[in-house]
C-alpha cells in the first residue's frame, strides 16, 4: 500500500519502494482500487466514516502475501485500528477479513528485516543524515531499532544522533489543525534538534511527520532536506537519490 | 483569595495562552525533563517493571470489577473501627457533608493535605462560603494557594513557578494569613521550605479540624492509606480531633496484600524515588492517640459515569503519580491550566470528559489536546491506555455531534473523504481534479498551516496515476 498521502503528494516514496523491493526480488503490485487506511476518520473520531474506506482496504488486498507501506502510523493504524472499525460495523465478514489482512500488514523497515530477513539492501547514499523514529512506528508498531540497523548498512552514509529523537514531532494528523500553535511549538523544538546534528538529510519512516518537519525547515530556510527512508534504502551509486 | 477552573475556556485558546508564556514554557521543560530523568532511572533498576505493571493495573481492575462489594466492605469495616462513613453522589453531597461536620464543631479553620479530590469539588470554596478558611499544607498547594493560582500538576502543584515567583509570594502573602515570612527571605530551598515550616507549624498545632485525601481505601480492613514527602500530612491526620477524608470510590483496593505492587509502582513513577519518605495509614477511632471524630465521605462524582464506560473505564485505574504527564510533550509546551482541572495533562484529557460527560466546549476540545504520540501509555505504571481511550471518546464527542442541524465542516470533509477513500478509481479521479492530497488539507484549514510550515509543491502526477501509464514499469 503506497497511502494516500505518498499517493498525492509524494509519489517518489513511492517509486523508491518498488525499486527497492524489486531490487530485493520482490514481485510487487498496486492493486489500483487501494485507497486509504482509514486512519484520519478513526484518529478524528469519525468511526462510521471510516468503515467503508476499511472495507475498501481489506477488498483491494485480499488475495496478496503480504501489504507493505512505507509509512508506520498506517502500519499500526491496519494492525490497531481496523479490528475497532469492523467491531463498529458490526460487520463478521468484514472482521474475519480484517482479521485475515492485520498479520499481513507491514511497515516497510519490517518487511525487509523480519520477512525478507535482510539488513543490507545494497543501497549507496554518501550524506550526513540524522534519522528521527517517529512515535508511531515507535510505539504502536514497535519496529524498534530495524530502520537504524538498515541505515548502518548503507555506504557512504553518515548517520549522526538526533537529540530527543523519541520526542512527537507534533504532527498527529489533525493535531496539527486542531491545536496548531501546540503542534508548531513541538515541531519548532524537533526543527531546531534536526538542525543541531549539522545533518544534509533529516530521514524518517513516514512522510506526514517529515512534512510538518520538513514545512518548518523549509520555513526557516534551514537548508536541511527530508527524505523518507524507502528513498535512502533504494539509492544506489549507479541510480543516486533513489527517485524514479 | 481562591480561584477556581469554572469557565475555563477549551484547550486550543487556553493552550495559545500559555505558549505565549516563555517563563512557563521554561518552568515547566526544566522541571519535566529533571522528574522524567529521575524516573527512567529508577524505572530501570527493577527488573521485572512491565509484570509489575501488570500486576498493579490487575489490581485495580479486581478492585473495579467488584466495585460494589469492595465499597460496601469497605464501610463495615470502618464503622467497625469507629469511623462514620458517608456517600456523596457529586460535589455537591459531599461539600455539604464536610461543611455540616465543620458548623457541628464550631471550628472556623480546617487544615487540608492529599487534596486534589476535594479541588475537584470546590470545597474549599464551600467552606469559604460558610465563613470556615481551609488551609492547604502541602508546601506546593501552600504556594498555590497563597498565590491566588491554580494547581498545574498532580504532583507538583506549582510547576509553573519558579524560586524567585515562589520567594514573592511567600514575602507578600504568608504575613496576611498567619505567620509572616522572615523579611530577609532568601530564593533558596532550604530557606523557602523552612519559612514554610514555620508558617504551616502554627496552623497544625491549632487547627481542630483536618480534612485530608487518600491514595489508596483497603476493603478488609478499613484502612485509609496516604503517601507523601514533607510528613505535614501526618500532622494532619494526628493533631487534630476531628479528621474528614473525602475519598473517591475508585481508590478502593481489595485487600491489604494487593497493595503491595501500588505502592512499589507509585514512587518510583511519580517522584522518581524507591520508595516514598511517608507512608501513613489509619482506620477508625483509636481512644486517646489521634482524632477521635473519623468521618470518611465515599464520593461518586461522575466516577460511576466512567466506569460504565467500557473503553474509558480503565482511566480508574490511575493512581495519580503524574508520570503521564512528565513524558507528555502537549503538557511540557502548555502546562496545567490549560486542561480546566485539577487533573491535567494526557489523565486529565480523559478523565474530565470521562466525569463530566463530553457534550460541552471544554471538555469536547480534551480529548483532542494529543497528538496521540503514546509516551503516557508507556510512562503509565498501572498500563492506562491512554490514546486508545482518547480515540474512543473523541468517536463520543463526534457521535455526540451526528445530529447537528448545521454539521461542522470538519464533519463535511470526513465524509466526502470518507467517499472519495472507499475506492481506489474515485481516489484516482479526485487527484487528477483537485490534487486531493492538498485539497483535504485546505479543507481543514492550509492557512493554519501555511502560517507557520511550508507546503510540499504537489507533484505533476500520482503515484496511481504513474502506475497506470506505465503499468509500474521503473523505466518509462
Ligand atoms: S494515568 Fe497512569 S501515568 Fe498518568 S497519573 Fe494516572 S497512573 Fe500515573
Amino acid at each position: 500500500m503506497v497511502t494516500c498521502v505518498n499517493d498525492a503528494i509524494y509519489p517518489g516514496t513511492g517509486a523508491a519502494v518498488v525499486r527497492l523491493l524489486r531490487r530485493l526480488g520482490v514481485d510487487v503490485d498496486f492493486p489500483q482500487d487501494q485507497a486509504c487506511c482509514g486512519q484520519p476518520m478513526v484518529n478524528t473520531g469519525y468511526l462510521d466514516e471510516a468503515v467503508p474506506v476499511v472495507r475498501n482496504f481489506v477488498d483491494a488486498f485480499a488475495g496478496y502475501d503480504a501489504v507493505v507501506t512505507p509509512s508506520g502510523s498506517c502500519a499500526g493504524s491496519v494492525r490497531h485500528q481496523h479490528g475497532l472499525v469492523a467491531r463498529r460495523a458490526a460487520d463478521p465478514v468484514l472482521a474475519g477479513a480484517v482479521a485475515d489482512l492485520s498479520p499481513r500488514t507491514f511497515e516497510l523497515s519490517e518487511f525487509l528485516v523480519d520477512v525478507l530477513g535482510v539488513t543490507d539492501v545494497g543501497a549507496y547514499f554518501p550524506h550526513r543524515v540524522t534519522y528521527h523514529p517517529t512515535c508511531h512506528s515507535l510505539r504502536m508498531l514497535g519496529v524498534g531499532d530495524r530502520p537504524r540497523r538498515l541505515l548502518e548498512a548503507v555506504r557512504g552514509i553518515r548517520l549522526v544522533d538526533l537529540p530527543h529523537a523519541d520526542e512527537c514531532c507534533g504532527f498527529g494528523g489533525t493535531f496539527a489543525v486542531k491545536n496548531a500553535d501546540t503542534s508548531v511549538a513541538m515541531g519548532s523544538d524537533k526543527a531546531r534538534h534536526v538542525r543541531e546534528t549539522g545533518a544534509e538529510v533529516l530521514v524518517a519512516g513516514d512522510n506526514s511527520c517529515l512534512m510538518h518537519i520538513g514545512g518548518l525547515l523549509s520555513r526557516n530556510q534551514a537548508g536541511v532536506r527530508v527524505m523518507h527512508l524507502a528513498e535512502v534504502l533504494a539509492s544506489t551509486e549507479a541510480d543516486p537519490g533513489g527517485a524514479r | 483569595m481562591t480561584h477556581t477552573f469554572v469557565g475555563m475556556p477549551p484547550f486550543p485558546v487556553a493552550a495559545r495562552e500559555a505558549l505565549a508564556d516563555t517563563q512557563l514554557r521554561h518552568n515547566l521543560g526544566h522541571a519535566t525533563a529533571t522528574i522524567r530523568g529521575k524516573r527512567d532511572q529508577v524505572v530501570a533498576e527493577v527488573e521485572n517493571w512491565e509484570e509489575l505493571r501488570l500486576a498493579g493495573a490487575a489490581v485495580k481492575d479486581r478492585a473495579l470489577r467488584g466495585l460494589d462489594q469492595h465499597l460496601v466492605q469497605l464501610e463495615e469495616s470502618l464503622t467497625d473501627r469507629g469511623a462514620t462513613v458517608h456517600w456523596a453522589r457529586d460535589a455537591v453531597e459531599a461539600n455539604r457533608i464536610v461543611v455540616d461536620v465543620a458548623r457541628r464543631h464550631r471550628v472556623d479553620e480546617v487544615v487540608k493535605v492529599k487534596s486534589m479530590v476535594t479541588q475537584e469539588i470546590g470545597l474549599n470554596e464551600a467552606l469559604q462560603a460558610e465563613g470556615i478558611a481551609a488551609w492547604e499544607t502541602d508546601l506546593a498547594e501552600l504556594i498555590v494557594q497563597l498565590g491566588g493560582d491554580l494547581p498545574s500538576h498532580i504532583l507538583v502543584p506549582a510547576i509553573h513557578r519558579n524560586r524567585a515567583e515562589i520567594r514573592e509570594i511567600f514575602r507578600s502573602k504568608m504575613g496576611g494569613v498567619g505567620r509572616a515570612a522572615p523579611s530577609e527571605l532568601s530564593d533558596d530551598p532550604a530557606a523557602l521550605a523552612a519559612a514554610a515550616r514555620a508558617h504551616l507549624r502554627e496552623k497544625f498545632l491549632r487547627a481542630r479540624m483536618a480534612v485530608s485525601g487518600a491514595n489508596f481505601a483497603v476493603a478488609e480492613t478499613g484502612t485509609l492509606v496516604v503517601v507523601e514527602s514533607e510528613g505535614n500530612g501526618r500532622m494532619c491526620l494526628t493533631l487534630p480531633d476531628v479528621l474528614v477524608s473525602v475519598v473517591g470510590i475508585e481508590k478502593v483496593v481489595p485487600t491489604w496484600a494487593e497493595l503491595d505492587p501500588l505502592l512499589r509502582l507509585l514512587p518510583r513513577s511519580s517522584t522518581g524515588e524507591r520508595m516514598n519518605p511517608y507512608t501513613s495509614t489509619w482506620s477508625g477511632v483509636i481512644p486517646g492517640d489521634g482524632p477521635q471524630e473519623v468521618h470518611v465521605v465515599l464520593l461518586d462524582n461522575g466516577r460511576t459515569r466512567a466506569l460504565a464506560d467500557e473503553v474509558g473505564r480503565q482511566a480508574l485505574r490511575c493512581i495519580r503519580c503524574s508520570a503521564c504527564l512528565n513524558v507528555c510533550p502537549v503538557y511540557e509546551r502548555v502546562g496545567g491550566h490549560a486542561y480546566g482541572s485539577v487533573y491535567p495533562g494526557p489523565i486529565g484529557a480523559i478523565l474530565n470528559p470521562l466525569l463530566k460527560g463530553t457534550g460541552d466546549p471544554q471538555t469536547d476540545s480534551l480529548p483532542y489536546a494529543s497528538s496521540l504520540c503514546g509516551a503516557c501509555f508507556e510512562a503509565c505504571p498501572v498500563r492506562i491506555d491512554i490514546p486508545e481511550v482518547l480515540v474512543h471518546l473523541r468517536s463520543k464527542v463526534v457521535d455526540g455531534h451526528r445530529d447537528d442541524r448545521i454539521p461542522k465542516p470538519e464533519a463535511v470533509a470526513m465524509r466526502s473523504a470518507s467517499w472519495t477513500f472507499a475506492g481506489g478509481r474515485r481516489l484516482g479521479r479526485a487527484e487528477r481534479l483537485t490534487r486531493l492530497g492538498i485539497g483535504v488539507g485546505r479543507r481543514f484549514g492550509a492557512a493554519r498551516w501555511t502560517a507557520t510550515r511550508d507546503l510540499p509543491t504537489p507533484p505533476k502526477e500520482s503515484f496511481r496515476a504513474w502506475w497506470k501509464r506505465t503499468d509500474g514499469r521503473l523505466d518509462r
